[in-house]
């Protein structure tokens, strides 16, 4: 049975669950910057571990594998009439996620000077462009499954741990890019509703949103080294 | 010079300008898929990540404007994923190994991708 404690300066410590929260903060903040933006950074963290186990358990598969690992550069080609261009649809995704990016960063300043039409435009620019990039990784999907016959436990072009690797890795990126897109819109309508402005013009959840936005860039960064270049 | 806490209003030209530096170096690693497989391109595709990383990172996640205990808390931990890469680059390569003792080489007859 825990008791209330009286500390050595007279402080009175409260027992139960609040003094657990109590002893372990101390009423002290270790990180100063908005809450919900440390909660970000930390969430954050923990979603670079996600994606490092599944780029590293990639890695093991393709350097166990005795099968010769599809060209990932003739895989992704794409034709628009002529010779087929190497990897062209991927290299346009990753141009429209860092124009997204871009799109963000100055919804965030944006949102720093109080414009709300501004911040509330260039979050619903980042949000279409999100979601034209879901849109061609359906297509790439498609086009993969249906014309090229990739599944998750084969593919005609290489080892089968190609199909699951791709699968698993754009899918659980691409599922990212949705829910930001989705984060993105429900912020952008609370910018619109003037919910920030009446807080007295504190646009931190736009920053911290952004956050979220440049993470799903960043992974992409590191995807498109591993899968689709190496 | 201090700063209102959390506050991250910076001038409007960093970020053209990391926008710019974005695309350039994109180019670039799209560019690496042209040239001959070797030490170079991979030196090159690895250069071409981390810059871009870490402009992303430092500029616009703000990361360079926060106090040193958020940019360690953040960034030191993934550090360690380092050991996590090493240890099942030894397993990999012990797999493979083990594979072409037991098995033989690879009898899969690869088909060209068709577009």
């Amino acid at each position: 049975m825990s008791e209330a404690v009286v500390t050595s300066t007279g402080e009175v410590m409260p027992d139960g669950l609040k003094g657990v929260v109590t002893d372990f903060s101390s009423d002290k903040q270790s990180f100063h910057t908005p809450w919900g933006k440390a909660m970000m950074w930390i969430f954050l963290l923990s979603d670079t571990f996600i994606f490092s186990c599944f780029l590293i358990s990639y890695m093991t598969v393709r350097m166990s594998t005795a099968d010769p690992w599809p060209n990932p550069s003739e895989v992704f080609a794409l034709s628009f009439g002529g010779e087929p261009i190497p990897l062209i649809l991927i290299a346009i995704m990753t141009f429209i996620l860092i124009t997204s990016s871009g799109t963000m960063a100055l919804a965030v300043n944006m949102g720093y000077r109080k414009d709300k039409t501004k911040t509330f435009w260039l979050i619903v620019a980042t949000a279409v462009l999100g979601a034209s990039f879901v849109g061609m990784q359906a297509f790439e999907w498609t086009k993969l499954i249906v014309d090229e016959g990739v599944r998750p436990w084969s593919n005609p072009m290489g080892a089968a741990q190609f199909g699951s690797s791709f699968f698993m890795i754009t899918g659980f990126h691409g599922m990212h890019v949705t829910g930001g897109v989705i984060y993105l819109l429900w912020v952008a309508f609370r910018v619109r509703a003037g919910v920030y402005e009446r807080r007295g013009g504190n646009y931190e959840i736009v920053e911290i949103a952004g956050l979220y936005w440049h993470f799903v860039d960043l992974v992409w960064v590191f995807i498109f080294a591993f899968f689709y270049l190496w | 010079m201090a700063s209102q806490e959390g506050h991250q209003e910076h001038p409007l030209k960093i970020y053209w300008i990391m926008w710019g530096a974005l695309f350039v170096l994109s180019g670039f690693s799209y560019w690496t898929d042209f040239w001959d497989d070797g030490p170079l391109r991979t030196g090159a595709i690895l250069l071409f990540m981390m810059l871009k990383a870490a402009g992303i990172v430092a500029i616009f996640m703000h990361m360079a404007w926060e106090r040193l205990a958020l940019q360690l808390a953040i960034l030191l931990p993934p550090i360690f994923v380092i050991v996590f890469i090493a240890i099942m680059a030894i397993e990999g390569d012990y797999t493979f190994l083990t594979r072409i003792e037991f098995f033989g080489e690879s009898d899969f007859v690869p088909q060209v991708p068709h577009h």
